[in-house]
């Protein structure tokens, strides 16, 4: 099997794009990807874009063509992948399988999404709520806060992790954040706050929870063969796993940890021939305070019960062991769902590259990316090196 | 939600949210809820029809504060993942107890309550709720 870099990013600024559509979003990241890479839109073989719910959020479907178009990538091959906020970092793994089996060379990996422009947050919460089981689960009131509440609370009944320990996940991927300048949030908060920002869904408070964003994120996938043609600094995907679950929360065996998570790291690391001890950072989906807890767990760099004290220990601080979300992670950077897989694969790049400035984390040289949806239903983690 | 108003959609779950009918398989006697048409665990594709008891315990709660669309004129309210004395688990809210006394173990049986009553096609849908068993011993601060 073929090796595969990454050699060109590109990612928006996350935030609310009041003054941008989806398409002119998507259209700035591929842009800058493909400067990024040094190849021109015609080099590109083939288009794999991740989006959660283009449909509910704006009304458009067939993004996969929409967006090809838009990036002047003409006729080749284009289609969108979809598991809810896992979006991004499935349609990697698809690009990344397509090379590897010799398919293709050069592929631009794409992940969007325009939160912004529902009426209001209620829809928001209700087209998120698509992620989980309709029927059986929304339908009797489960928002997707409500469900990593649920898993809080079992974190918190089983291990004793606190609410000030949920929140100092927050105040440290905030406190990263500031050194990212495409961050949706370049502003500090203190526990106080957080603890003080109002239940969504007990015990989880506003500021426990990544915002409403718009953004988009482009990488180019190439062989090994390309990588050397057009890069000086390829960064080498080692290691890919995916994994699925129950869509439904109460079907899991455990509620303190996601299989799914923990069966794609197994696969990754296994492919990467690493262990979670030979990873010098990763960007983990944090989409509450309490799944970058449980994300550091199932991925093996803390024991089953350990995140919370870890995060009160500093150990996933930038300059800490395991530097955890340094750039900010969803919680700060922001969370535009189907681009959040896509924009960790960007900020991996930075750093493995050494580009990330302010928030540059030691000694890095390898690195894993985390992405979720839903609830814990799908998981896809890589692994990469420079 | 306006995928969950629609009236099929409710119908052909309406046995399941009124009486808690899942399926056993034959094969191997694995319950579930809602009904499935193959058994993960063993393959089985003959299915029958279960009655679940309805009774159960808490297993983990919250207190939902920002409701998806149709639920606002309930919150906050009360959900849980229950586990049902078969073994299953189901989510539902919580009712007749004051949210404050929610807790991790507690008994809980279901009771037949108004899920969504404010729908475009004029149709009321019910279904499970759950209780503390042996309701009401107390009823304060109940939901409907
Ligand atoms: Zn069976």
């Amino acid at each position: 099997m073929r090796n595969v870099a990454v050699i060109g990013v590109g990612m928006t600024k996350f935030g609310e794009l009041w003054d941008y559509s989806l398409r002119q979003i998507f259209t700035m990241a591929a842009i800058e990807a493909l400067e990024d890479a040094g190849c021109s839109n015609r080099d590109i073989e083939a288009f794999y874009v991740g989006n959660m719910s283009a449909g509910l959020f704006i009304g458009q479907e067939h993004l996969g063509a929409l967006l090809a178009d838009n990036a002047g990538l003409k006729n080749i091959p284009a289609m969108r992948v979809e598991g809810a906020c896992a979006s991004g970092g499935l349609a990697l793994r698809e690009a990344y399988l397509t090379i590897k089996a010799g398919e293709y060379d050069l592929v631009m990996v794409g992940g969007i999404e325009k939160m912004s422009d529902s009426p209001c947050t209620e829809d928001v919460t209700t087209t998120l709520g698509a992620a989980a089981d309709q029927e059986w689960e929304t339908f009797v009131g489960l928002t997707f806060p409500g469900a990593y509440a649920l898993i809080a609370k079992a974190h918190m009944e089983r291990y004793g992790t606190t609410k000030e320990q949920l929140a100092m996940v927050a105040v440290k991927n905030h406190k990263n954040g500031k050194n990212n300048p495409k961050a949706q949030f370049r502003r500090e908060i203190t526990i106080e706050q957080v603890l003080a920002s109002g239940i969504v869904a007990d015990p989880l408070s506003l500021l426990d929870c990544s915002p409403i964003s718009d953004g988009g994120a482009a990488v180019i996938l190439a062989s090994e063969d390309m990588a050397k043609k057009f890069s000086d600094t390829p960064v080498w995907i080692l290691g890919s796993g995916q994994a699925s679950d129950t869509l439904a929360l109460h079907d899991r065996e455990d509620l303190t940890s996601l299989k799914a998570t923990r069966l794609a790291a197994e696969k990754a690391y296994t492919a990467a021939n690493m262990g979670p001890k030979d990873v010098n950072f990763a960007e983990v989906h944090d989409c509450f305070t309490i799944a970058e807890i449980v994300a550091t767990e199932d991925l093996g760099f803390f024991h089953p019960g350990g995140g919370g004290k870890a995060v009160e220990e500093g150990l996933t601080e930038v300059d800490g062991k395991i530097p955890i979300n340094p750039s900010g992670g969803l919680k700060a950077k922001g969370h535009p769902v189907g681009a959040t897989g896509v924009a960790q694969v960007v900020s991996v790049v930075e750093q493995l590259r050494g580009e990330a400035h302010k928030r540059q984390v030691n000694r890095a040289e390898t690195a894993l990316t985390h992405n979720v949806g839903g609830s814990g239903a799908t998981a896809v983690v890589h692994i990469f090196s420079r | 939600m306006a995928h969950l108003e629609s009236v099929p959609m409710f119908w052909r779950r309406m046995k399941s949210l009124y009486s808690l009918i899942g399926v056993e398989c034959l094969n191997c006697g694995k319950k579930y809820f809602p009904p499935r048409l193959i058994c993960p665990e063993c393959g089985g594709k003959e299915m029958k029809d279960y009655r679940f008891k309805g009774t159960g315990k808490v297993v983990s709660y919250s207190i939902i504060d920002v409701p998806p669309k149709g639920l606002k004129y309930q919150t906050p309210y009360g959900l849980a993942i229950v586990e049902l004395d078969e073994g299953v688990r189901v989510t539902g809210q919580l009712v007749g107890c004051n949210l404050g006394e929610i807790k991790a173990g507690m008994r809980v049986e279901t009771t037949f309550r108004k899920i969504i009553a404010v729908n475009k096609n004029g149709v009321i849908q019910y279904g499970y709720k759950f209780r503390p068993e042996g309701y009401p011993r107390i009823n304060n601060g109940e939901k409907k």
